[in-house]
């Protein structure tokens, strides 16, 4: 409807060339440790190194408490950005702060206030344990826990940012419609946050793959239940550098892989 | 212009703040003539001594390191304390350093295969490991057979790390394979585990139950003898104070590094 | 379904206060400047904004007030914005069917009540595009269908053809004429007087808030009592039916102008033209020349009006009634007075001719 204005652009570029040099210090700064460590690394001891039963239980556990972590992050915090950015309760501004926490605290603090909560003293693991008998931390629960706890911030934030800037003409006709609150957020609200829930998948996604501090400091480390890719990482680095590399470069090619599988929905049509 | 006056204004007195940390710090006054006269420092008041030390020689070292400033007036220590591969890690990628303290021989031998170590490395403390537990041992654990009892939370470090290849060692003369809930990558991360509460027992060294004060009790188990790891210090390789790291190392090695490092629980080597 | 509602407001400076009904079937115009207030009622009675105070009863069913407030959704409105608003991720199709199926009804049977409305809006071949593909005009019809299929007691629009460029704001504005007729009851906001003449049987005339005038909306327009209105207005109004060129009025006279677009023949129409289109030459009898709109009046007022003199004028047929505005100049070389003879010429050009509602 604007016409020509932002369709094939012309061959002259928009961008004011002075911002190359930043842009490619910022790039330079992301790809180039990656470069380093791809150069130092003896790559044919590669398939060895990634084919060690610790290697494949640490990736296992990785994905799995990965994804469980994400859907957490979803079922969890889709509503909460819901409710921060459109209800109007009083302290609103002060939750949309709190729910920034997560990002704030180092992951080990954050991993020492699970403890604190979850753990044997903490009165509520305290409550859990009497009600189901079973202990939180040292378990595959206990990472997915903490890898959530440190994830959802990200997709809160930016869901929450989207429902802000699009605002909320559309449920208002839906509501004028007659349809009733729970349909006009199945029907208008979610499908219209769809591609924002994409890219906020693949964020904490990424965040919940790349957890150590809170994941050791809460779940411990044990091969096969609770020590993720990075952890191994971290305890291959003891002993074994190019091991330690090796399953590095595994993270860092599972997070590659994510990110360009999910990519076609959640970062193309944007519905404005 | 207001701005601009503001902006020089703060970075000058930046400047300031840094510059004043960095100035030697010039003890005038003479110590009390009760304490043995002073040495000079190697190169005159301002030198700092870096020393790259295993965490497990957080208190003792900290201690020690008082001491030799009080004994070389001028002279600031300063400590980086971490898990000792990654010192060497550190070490071998160009960290700059004077004195480099492991908590095992293998991390040592690295350092030394990475061409880091001036000369030869010497070794100066021995430590063992020793059982965690909560104060008064609720779960009266008296061996180290005990802590494959079932229903107990045991958590040790993992083998690649120094206490952890030790407690692999006990594991293989006792024939006690333990089912630990955590492998930590740090015997501090251990001994937090069971001073919060969330593990029964933990496979710690001697120094770490000790430094914990009443918050831990260690129950001794004698197959702890046969899995000593054996602490060497030594000079790391262009060190710009070659001369005062010596005189550090040699106190370390010394009667009054003896005195601190028994203290806290290291065991001692005979010269 | 009768509306009637009393609704007050204050936000920051701003206060609101109006009372008004409107009879069932009818369609009431709220028709003032930006800033005087008319989207908020649009919005109180929709329920989407909150007043101090609002009592509104529809078809003797109270939406608010006597410690009422009704959810949008329960309050049986349709509101139809200058935004088509239509659902960016559903087919027009599924747009038109959403408040069918938002009710309760099969996927099926709301897609059949959709397609009936579409072909009412003569929409039925957009069908199966998306919002994103249709123009402004082809949006809002859709909008309207959606509106309408919601079946709604009570219609609320807000400047619906404010975004319509102006090939398509005419075509719209028949189609709600069509559709009103026999429609809901309808409340219309509007800055412009014109939507009001071809869709609203009534106006009322807002200003910082308040209603200053209301009444049937030919006679409003026509004969504004306040200053206000006659800013607004500030026309001439022949009313007829519309034929070939401009309209012919009830004893026979033809008033030539330019039809609009969505001028039907043969319907009630109204000629429109400003004051200052009106040349007023001395009553010589024989006047004649291009302007073929020529009558005799008697003068009857002089009003000053700012920098000209707004002569008004009593005669018979179309000119009676008819205001003209003069330079005091002028006035002076006319010897214009009360009680003189004067001709009347208006260029058929400056008559325009639009469509308007039925006179009850």
């Amino acid at each position: 409807m604007n016409g020509w204005l932002g369709s094939n652009p012309a061959s002259h570029s928009r961008v004011p060339w002075v911002l190359a040099i930043p842009a490619t210090l910022a790039l330079a700064l992301v790809v180039l440790p990656v470069v380093g460590l791809l150069v130092r690394t003896d790559l044919s001891r590669l398939p060895s190194l990634l084919v060690t039963s610790s290697s494949l239980h640490a990736l296992r556990l990785s994905l799995v408490t990965g994804a469980l972590s994400t859907a957490a992050c979803v079922l969890l915090g889709v509503p909460l950005a819901v409710v921060l950015a459109r209800a109007s309760i009083p302290g609103i501004r002060f939750l949309r702060s709190i729910v920034l926490l997560p990002l704030v605290l180092p992951p080990v603090v954050g991993g020492l206030a699970l403890l604190y909560l979850l753990g044997r003293k903490g009165f509520l693991g305290i409550l859990i344990t009497s009600l189901t008998g079973q202990q939180i931390p040292f378990t595959t629960t206990a990472v997915v826990i903490a890898q959530t706890f440190v994830a959802m911030p990200f997709l809160v934030v930016s869901l929450e940012g989207a429902l802000r800037g699009s605002g909320d003409r559309y449920e208002q006709v839906a509501s004028t419609l007659g349809a009733r609150p729970w349909t006009v957020f199945r029907r208008v609200t979610l499908p219209l946050l769809l591609p924002s829930i994409g890219s906020g998948v693949v964020l904490s996604f990424a965040r919940a793959l790349g957890e150590f501090g809170a994941t050791i400091t809460f779940a411990g480390s044990l091969e096969d239940v609770t020590r993720t890719l990075p952890l191994e990482v971290y305890t291959q680095a003891e002993v074994d550098v190019d091991s330690a590399v090796a399953l590095a470069l595994l993270l860092i090619v599972v997070a590659i892989l994510v990110i360009a599988v999910a990519r076609p929905r959640s970062w193309e049509g944007g519905l404005r | 212009m207001k701005k601009l006056a503001l902006g020089l204004v703060t970075v000058a007195l930046f400047a300031g703040a840094c510059s004043s940390s960095d100035e030697p710090s010039t003890k005038t006054d003479a110590p009390s003539a009760t304490a043995p006269a002073p040495k000079p420092g190697a190169a005159g008041s301002g030198a700092t001594l870096t020393v790259y030390a295993a965490a497990s020689l957080t208190e003792s070292f900290t201690d020690l390191s008082k001491q030799f400033e009080a004994k070389h007036p001028g002279v600031s220590v300063k400590f980086s304390f971490a898990g000792s591969s990654t010192l060497v890690q550190q070490l071998t990628n160009g960290a700059k350093a004077d004195v480099f303290a492991s908590a095992d021989q293998t991390n040592m031998d690295k350092a030394v295969q990475g061409g880091v170590i001036d000369g030869l490395a010497a070794p100066f403390a021995t430590n063992k490991l020793t059982i965690a537990v909560a104060p008064g041992n609720p779960k009266g654990i008296k061996s180290f057979a005990d802590l494959n009892r079932s229903g107990l939370t045991v958590v040790t470090c993992a083998a690649q790390v120094p206490c952890g290849s030790a407690a692999k060692k006990v594991e293989q003369s006792t024939g006690v394979t333990l089912k630990p809930a955590s492998e930590e990558s740090d015997v501090k991360q251990v001994l937090a585990k069971v001073q919060s509460g969330d593990a029964d027992a933990g496979l710690v060294y001697v120094t770490d139950a000790k430094s914990a004060g009443g918050k831990v009790q260690g129950v001794d188990f004698p197959e702890a003898s046969g899995a000593i790891n054996t602490y060497p210090i030594a000079i790391v390789k262009g060190s710009a104070e070659a001369e005062l790291a010596k005189e550090f190392e040699d106190f370390v090695k010394g009667p009054e590094g003896k005195a601190e490092l028994n203290k806290v629980g290291f065991g001692t080597v005979e010269p | 379904m009768t509306l009637d509602a009393r609704i007050e407001l204050a936000r920051g400076s701003f206060e609101l206060s109006v009372e008004f009904g409107v009879p069932a079937g009818t369609v009431l115009a709220l028709l003032g400047p930006n800033g005087s207030g008319k989207s908020t009622v649009l919005g109180c009675l929709a329920g989407l904004v909150a007043a101090q105070s609002a009592q509104v009863t529809l078809a003797g069913r109270t939406l608010a007030g006597d410690g009422v407030d009704l959810p949008p959704h329960t309050r049986g409105i349709g509101l139809l914005s200058q935004d088509a608003l239509l659902f960016p991720h559903l087919s027009t199709m599924d747009n038109v069917a959403f408040a069918p199926r938002s009710a309760g009804a099969s996927k099926r049977r709301s897609r059949e009540v959709a397609r009936t409305w579409l072909a009412e809006v003569d929409a039925l071949e957009l069908a199966d595009r998306r919002p994103g593909q249709l123009s402004g005009g082809q949006a809002q019809r859709v909008a309207i269908a959606r509106a309408l299929a919601a079946e709604p007691e009570l219609l609320l629009l807000d400047e619906p053809f404010a975004a319509l460029d102006v090939d398509a704001a005419p075509a719209i504005r028949g189609l709600l004429r069509r559709v009103l007729r026999t429609g809901p009851t309808t409340v219309l906001v509007t800055h412009d007087p014109l939507d009001a003449l071809a869709l609203a049987d009534h106006v009322a005339v807002m200003a910082d808030g308040r209603i200053v005038e209301r009444g049937p909306t030919r006679a409003v327009l026509s004969a504004p009592r306040t200053a206000f209105t006659a800013r607004i207005a500030g026309l001439n109004l022949v009313a007829g039916t519309a034929v070939d060129d401009g309209i012919r009025t009830a004893d026979g006279q033809v008033v030539a102008g330019i039809p609009a677009a969505d001028v039907a023949l043969g319907e009630p129409a109204v000629a429109v033209f400003p004051p200052s289109a009106v040349a007023v030459y001395p009553h010589d009898g024989e006047h004649q020349g291009s302007p073929r709109n020529t009558a005799g009046a008697v003068v009857s007022a002089l009003e000053p009006h700012g920098p000209v003199i707004r002569v008004r004028v009593t005669g018979t047929g179309w000119a009676h009634g008819v205001t003209a505005d003069l330079t005091p100049a002028a006035v002076a070389e006319l010897a214009l007075e009360p009680g003189s003879a004067v001709t009347l010429s208006v260029k058929a050009v400056s008559v325009a001719v639009h469509p308007s509602v039925q006179p009850s």
